[in-house]
């Protein structure tokens, strides 16, 4: 079990409702984070969203640590 | 080229990162700003309005009623008209010393990477995955700078590219053919001058190219959650697969 920080940017945020939460998790990989949180928050479909581990974005496949903080983005092209 | 007005760039001139050395190098620089929406019509207004010598602008659409609240170049009277045109006209009014050249079409790949390369640094002010992914291949062929922005609802982006330097990531690195257009402006809601702060983070990250100054945003992405009030900045790693800025794989 480690404790991860999730923090919600924009869409996600409002969706929650919450700026950022603290979770005790198994997850192994980041996909598998989400996953979990997607059975808690019911996201909406936000089209292909980035992740960031630690401020640095990632892939799906990262393994995640004791302590990370991780951040949901969702795309953005509009101008 | 005369030396930059002392008068009216004054406060400018106080800036001892930029001094009159920066100041010239404005005056000699040049940038191409793609898309004149609420990010490209904001960045170009305040490029040459401090001292950028050249705006290259381009977009091929025409002004609509429901782009004045955040393409505050714009004025009713120029509703209908094309917005290169207007935008030029506005341009050289509010700076007589400006050159302003007009790309009043959508550009092929050769044409954009003939624009690219003719300028210091590239404002990817565009609306859509496809054309930012050419923009930022063409600035990699050209090896040139790329500033990119994006603004959705009350959410804004902000990436820095180096392209002319060897190692640091690209847009492609970050986004792919595979991201989808979910948020066009036009399909969503845009807070108006959340589109304003992106140009004008925009316009201030080219203008530190141009006269030299170092950025923390380079190859990071800085996201602003206007509704919220916070922002955060995130690092992008260069991916050794890109095919863009790591064609050899």
């Amino acid at each position: 079990m480690k404790t991860i920080r999730i923090e919600y940017f924009a869409a996600l945020r409002e969706h929650t409702g919450l700026s950022s939460e603290e979770i005790a998790t198994d997850a192994q990989t980041v996909d598998q984070l989400y996953a979990e949180l997607d059975g808690r928050h019911e996201f909406p479909a936000l089209g292909q969203l980035k992740v960031a581990v630690n401020d640095e974005f990632g892939d799906w496949q990262s393994g995640l640590a004791d302590g990370d903080l991780v951040v949901f983005i969702p795309p953005v092209a509009g101008g | 080229m005369t030396e930059p007005d002392p008068v009216r760039y004054a406060r400018q001139l106080a800036l001892p990162q930029l001094g009159a050395d920066g100041q010239a190098r404005l005056a000699h620089g040049s940038a191409l700003v793609i898309g004149l929406g609420g990010l490209g019509a904001t960045a170009a207004l305040y490029l040459g309005n401090a001292g950028v010598g050249h705006l290259v602008i381009n977009d091929y659409d025409r002004v609509d009623a429901s782009n004045l609240p955040r393409q505050i170049l714009f004025q009713p009277d120029d509703v209908d008209e094309y917005k290169t045109h207007a935008a030029a006209e506005k341009l050289r009014a509010y700076n007589s010393k400006l050159r302003v050249s007009v790309l009043n079409r959508r550009l092929a790949e050769d044409e954009l990477t003939d624009a690219v390369s003719a300028c210091h640094v590239v404002l990817d002010c565009t609306d859509n995955f496809a054309t930012r992914l050419q923009i930022n291949r063409a600035c990699a062929a050209a090896r040139k700078p790329l500033v990119m922005g994006a603004a959705i609802r009350f959410e804004g982006q902000v990436g820095v590219f180096r392209h002319e330097r060897d190692g640091p990531p690209c847009y492609q690195c970050l986004y792919s053919e595979n991201d989808e257009n979910l948020d066009d402006c036009a399909g969503q809601g845009i807070l108006a001058p959340v589109a304003g702060a992106i140009g004008c983070l925009m316009a201030t990250e080219a203008m530190k190219i141009i006269a030299g100054l170092s950025s923390e945003l380079d190859g990071r992405l800085w996201l602003y959650d206007g509704l919220a009030g916070t922002s955060r900045s995130i690092g992008i790693a260069a991916n050794p697969e890109c095919p863009v800025c790591h064609p050899g794989n």
